[in-house]
């Protein structure tokens, strides 16, 4: 069993009236099979309201199934008394960075989750010290975070997790709030903690230019697993991609609308390095 | 001349210690019937420029006329001004409440004093705008899908007929399709109402493709005023600010080092796509 599994996963939104009569019930996940690998880096895209988040809080138990069922680290998300467990385990970083943060200066608010957990206090500086290190953060460590960027209060939201030890971590549109540069820095920390502490990354983003180097992704439509596969296989679709409301990184379209145009181009192509050799092998 | 900023600056928590200037001598013209991008990094004073565009904020020092008049006059009206300058936030659906969609987007006409049929109408014509249809008038806006919510939002904004409208990252959160649809409505609004729209974002892509003017702040600073082209020419100070050239740059640029005579203004794949095609021929068969 990989570190995040679910079997036939279904979750429904019930909307209740005044007598508490369910009066509409939407399935947002549905019948949905995942089986992680430990270390992978995995990215979820699909459309607004395809059920990509409503998926991504069954993973540290913030919501449980309907049906179905989700273990996370081998436990059952519905065994209440495993719950401090796995949401140690599965930490999980939100769209909005100034949600996120509590703390006075940056130390304290990475601080925040092991003293909650009743670590011992020079264990809590230790973490401090090394998850400020992981997302490149420590010269700011004396900062207030409200001082910061967007992209540093998205690195100390991970550093904060990080200090809780996780084996995974869940962003749900780390970027999407951030400027060019927020983005970048974002998504490079996220890679150096899957590579360097082998931490599980599951990132749903919008951004299809921030998932070229994922191991494996997942597309999601109308709460169903639609789509899976590496980069290349998923973006070598363009057209079904664009049904989904989805796109292709600009690189992959202008090759894919190149091709169109007659020019023997491989599909899937995801870097400039890529697209710029193979047009010099047709010079 | 819609407006014209002459010599603004902004200093928040002014004689205090904690003062932070976040414009500086800022000078703008803002002419009828523009298409602006506003881009900058984080914190680089954008939207405390924009919130000074309809009186939000009143500057440390200078002066913003609108249609000559200076708003700082005391015998200025700040509320029509309001109305003509229209002012989208970040994430607009949140600042949703009524029980249907209709009603909320009345919100702004009644506010104007308007009588109840050409409220109505007003309301009508903005939702058709957004291309928000009649079956969704009675629906409770938080019923609708993010990208809808969304719409509702701006057709608020729409419904107060404003002049200028100005947006703040309208595409953040939606998924490509809905950012690609509000972008091209926003354009139809532009050539349909000849709206003068200022667009703050943080997608070069996106600025590329629609925008027929780019103004750079870094620092409380106008650093950039100029078409895409011309700016995006100075992609590595751009970069030392936080920012970047749209993808397609990067690609010429590319191609360029490797001897392909392509032309070096290239920002979307569109305009890359013949440029390509041009150099290489129907299928790299010259």
């Amino acid at each position: 069993m990989g570190i995040i599994k679910t079997t036939k996963l279904v979750f429904d939104y019930i909307r209740q009236d005044e007598e508490s009569n369910e009066v509409e019930i939407k399935r947002a996940v549905d019948q949905v099979d995942l089986d992680i690998e430990e270390g992978s880096f995995i990215a979820i895209l699909g459309h607004n309201g395809s059920g990509k988040s409503t998926l991504a809080k069954h993973m540290n138990a913030i919501l449980l199934p309907t049906e179905g069922g989700v273990w996370v680290c081998g436990e059952d998300t519905k065994d209440e008394t495993k719950l401090w467990d796995i949401r140690q385990n599965a930490g999980m970083v939100f769209q909005n960075p100034d949600n996120q943060i509590i703390g006075n200066i940056v130390e304290e608010d990475v601080g925040f989750g092991p003293e909650n957990i009743g670590v011992e206090t020079s264990e809590i500086w230790r973490r401090v010290s090394s998850s400020l290190e992981a997302v490149g953060m420590t010269a700011y460590r004396m900062h207030s975070p409200n001082k910061l960027s967007g992209g540093q209060k998205q690195r100390v939201a991970i550093a904060g997790i990080m200090a809780m030890k996780p084996r995974c971590i869940i962003m749900d549109e780390p970027t999407a709030m951030l400027d060019p540069n927020g983005r970048k820095e974002v998504i490079k920390t996220i890679h150096e903690l899957n590579k360097t502490e082998n931490i599980t990354i599951i990132l749903i983003t919008h951004y299809m230019e921030e998932v070229i180097d994922a191991d494996k992704i997942f597309v999601m439509d109308n709460g169903k697993v639609v789509m899976e596969g590496t980069p290349k296989e998923i973006f070598s679709r363009t057209h079904e991609l664009k049904e989904l409301r989805l796109d292709v990184p600009q690189v992959t379209e202008l090759a894919y609308e190149l091709k169109q145009a007659g020019f023997d181009l491989s599909d899937g192509i995801l870097t400039i390095g890529e697209l710029v050799e193979e047009l010099c092998q047709l010079r | 001349m819609s407006i014209t900023i002459r010599d603004l600056s902004f200093t928040y928590s002014k004689d205090s210690v904690f003062a932070i200037t976040a414009l500086n001598h800022i000078n703008l013209e803002i002419p009828d019937g523009q298409f602006i991008g506003l881009i900058g990094h984080t914190g680089s004073g954008k939207s405390t420029l924009i919130q000074h565009l309809n009186g939000l904020l009143r500057g440390t020092s200078g002066e913003i006329l609108f249609h000559n008049k200076n708003i700082y006059d005391k015998d200025f009206n700040m509320k029509n001004l309001r109305s003509k300058v229209g002012l989208v936030f970040q994430y607009p659906e949140h600042q949703l409440f009524e029980a249907d969609v209709f009603t909320d987007v009345c919100f702004g006409p009644k506010n104007l004093g308007l009588s109840a049929e050409q409220i109505k109408q007003r309301a009508k014509a903005a939702l058709d705008l957004v291309g928000i249809d009649e079956s969704y008038y009675q629906q409770s806006p938080f019923s609708l899908s993010g990208g809808q919510k969304r719409r509702v939002a701006i057709a608020g904004v729409l419904a107060m007929e404003p002049e200028v409208l100005v947006l703040d990252e309208p595409t953040a959160g939606l998924d490509p399709r809905g950012r690609d649809e509000i972008l091209a409505e926003i354009s139809r609004l532009h050539q349909k109402k000849h709206m003068t729209i200022i667009l703050v974002s943080h997608s070069m892509e996106d600025i590329a493709k629609y925008v027929e003017r780019i103004i750079v702040m870094n620092k409380g600073e106008k650093v950039y005023d100029d078409t895409p082209k011309e700016v995006f020419k100075n992609y590595q100070e751009l970069e030392k600010m936080g920012l970047a050239a749209p993808q397609m740059s990067y690609i010429v640029r590319a191609l360029r080092e490797k001897g392909f005579p392509i032309d070096s203004n290239v920002t979307t794949v569109s305009e890359a796509k013949t440029e390509i095609i041009k150099v290489l021929g129907n299928g790299g068969k010259p």
